[in-house]
């Protein structure tokens, strides 16, 4: 949008003007564009909304990032080379319990919320992307530039995270590094949008609460079409597209009836099995290559290497002669789906610390398992992950031992960690400052 | 009438163009390191295709809905948003309700990947019943009360 009608772009329609030069063919023209819906207050409504919407998204996917704790070992870092990008990680905290279920709830549902708003903002601006002149200034053709990274970046980052969560992993590479350094481009482009933009937005809300009372600007439309629906009502539909998705996939970051509500997302629908067990899976034990030879109580040992090289091998009847403790904790994965809290009982990581010369100062951890292959078959936790007394090597769940699919014959569960650092199928711990 | 040159703009606007660009160049590196044609082509080719082939796809066919309820417009919403709501919902999960990664969601998630296509549908149904519905209904209101108009 320009901050005054643009000259050459005044219709010349029905006065018997010659046609101004900047017009083009087809759609260079304005007089192509005949919505009579397109207009600044229908573009800035869907800016305004888009403006909060993405930083919450950027943030959150930042806060994201922050909790895998990537700067504490390089198997827990995706993006090595992130350089100053990383400026703003922290300790992942464990409390409160829900922390990395609440976030990532939030990012993938609002971003799939948002894609109605983002298709209908992409619809509104659409006549710009054809506006002749192509410039009118050096800073108007930068402009364009940027909005090519705008554009192009918004379309990226939403059509990576919602392939990914899908598990349709056809994308160029990796999504952790796709989905982290295009946010960045993206943003950078976003800031500079929004700081272009967003007085001329606010000051459209303000002087156009009515349409009616609109000045003439190269969004709206010289020779408008006979209205089939208001821009309230065009509004309605988008906000309508939005509700319908957010009702159909928020569902999945809940255990129960309201699971079967989110009827097209992932994870919605009905939990894999009844009983105990029957919550949220994310790698089942046939995908991660676990046989059952190595889990039995005769192969399966765990080793646990301490201060000085000081090392134990537990058996499962071993783990169960140590003080058993329960924790009531969540599943929550980095794809936006989690489960209600789970009923975890096992071994806390700080006594098994204790175990091998570390009594009283928990430091970090570095958990393998059985897992032949992927990502996070080792994983790194922070010494404050070890000292929080819910930090649990589990070996049942919800009453029962464990299923194969959720990590038999123990896996890992810490308060607020993402989904992949809760290991299953632990085959050894390495304690020790990472 | 002023003769149009070279202007450079807004020397403030100018600035935070450079620095924004500046930022995505620093993250572009990163980004397109590996694949970085694959990444380009991702990059620019979901703006081009949305663009220049979704968008006017999808307004192509809004312009025909128009022109085959040019007679009755008062019931183009009653189809316009119960279609656009499923093409909505099936843009967005096109990769499970079109069955593309049924190999894997099984064995990863435990779960039944067959009920997506299903489900899809009967949310269409439920969307343009739901829309017959409420045609209905305002044919019936509207039917009731001409009468009394007149009167």
């Amino acid at each position: 949008m320009v901050r005054a009608p643009f000259a050459g772009m005044l219709p010349t329609y029905g006065r018997g003007m010659r046609r101004a030069p900047s017009h083009g063919p087809g759609p260079f023209s304005p007089g192509f564009w005949r919505s009579p819906l397109r207009g600044p207050w229908f573009t800035s409504v869907l800016g305004v909304v888009l403006l909060g919407g993405i930083t919450v998204l950027f943030v959150t996917g930042l806060v994201s990032y922050a909790a895998y704790n990537p700067d504490l070992s390089p198997v827990n870092d995706k993006t090595p080379d992130k350089g100053i990008l990383g400026f703003y990680l922290f300790s992942w905290p464990t409390n409160p319990h829900w922390l990395y279920r609440l976030n990532q709830g939030v990012h993938v549902t609002l971003g799939i919320t948002l894609i109605p708003v983002l298709l209908a903002k992409l619809w509104s601006v659409v006549p710009k992307l054809f506006a002749l002149p192509p410039a009118r200034s050096l800073t108007h053709a930068l402009e364009r530039i940027s909005l090519l990274l705008l554009v192009g970046g918004a379309l990226f980052e939403f059509v990576t995270g919602v392939l990914n969560v899908q598990l349709d992993y056809v994308f160029p590479g990796s999504f952790y590094p796709l989905h982290f350094y295009g946010a960045w481009v993206f943003f950078a482009a976003f800031v500079a949008h929004a700081a272009l933009k967003m007085p001329m937005a606010l000051r459209n809300l303000r002087h156009m609460r009515d349409s009616r009372e609109e000045e003439k600007t190269e969004l709206v439309s010289p020779n408008p079409s006979p209205p089939t629906v208001s821009r309230r009502g065009a509004l309605g539909f988008v906000g309508g597209g939005s509700l319908l998705l957010f009702a159909t996939t928020a569902g999945q970051n809940f255990d129960g009836p309201l699971r079967r509500t989110a009827l097209l997302a992932p994870h919605g629908g009905a939990e894999p099995v009844s009983g105990p067990a029957g919550f949220q899976i994310n790698k089942t034990a046939a995908y991660a290559g676990i046989r059952a030879v190595d889990t039995s109580d005769e192969a399966w040992r765990l080793v646990v290497e301490g201060r000085d090289g000081r090392t134990v091998r537990l058996s499962r009847a071993d783990l169960l002669q140590l003080p058993l403790h329960s924790a009531a904790l969540p599943i929550a994965c980095v794809e936006g789906w989690s489960t209600s809290d789970q009923w975890w009982r096992g071994v806390r990581l700080r006594d098994l610390a204790a175990l091998v010369g570390y009594d009283t100062d928990p430091p970090d951890v570095f958990v393998e398992s059985l897992q032949q292959r992927g990502s996070f078959r080792r994983a790194a936790l922070r010494a404050n992950q070890v000292a929080d007394s819910r930090s649990l090597l589990a070996l049942f769940v919800n009453g029962e031992d464990l299923t194969p699919d959720h990590g038999h014959p123990a896996r890992i569960i810490v308060p607020a960690a993402p989904g992949v650092l809760n290991t299953k199928w632990v085959a050894r711990m390495t304690f020790g400052d990472l | 009438m002023r003769i149009p040159r070279p202007v450079i703009g807004s020397p403030l606007q100018l600035l935070l163009l450079a620095a924004s660009f500046a930022l995505a160049g620093y993250a572009g590196v990163r980004l397109l390191d590996g694949d970085w044609f694959g990444v380009a082509l991702w990059f620019v080719g979901a703006a081009v295709l949305h663009d220049l082939v979704l968008l006017p796809l999808y307004a192509a066919a809004d312009r025909a809905l128009v022109r085959v309820t040019v007679r009755r417009r008062d019931w183009i919403g009653y189809v316009r948003v119960p279609a656009a709501l499923s093409l909505l919902l099936l843009l967005v999960w096109f990769p499970l309700i079109a069955g593309r990664v049924t190999d894997r969601y099984r064995p990863a998630t435990g779960l039944s990947p067959d009920g997506f296509l299903a489900r899809w549908l009967l949310v269409a149904a439920v969307l343009f019943g739901g829309s017959a519905l409420l045609y209905v209904l305002r044919l019936r209101r509207a039917a009731k009360e001409r009468p009394s108009a007149v009167h």
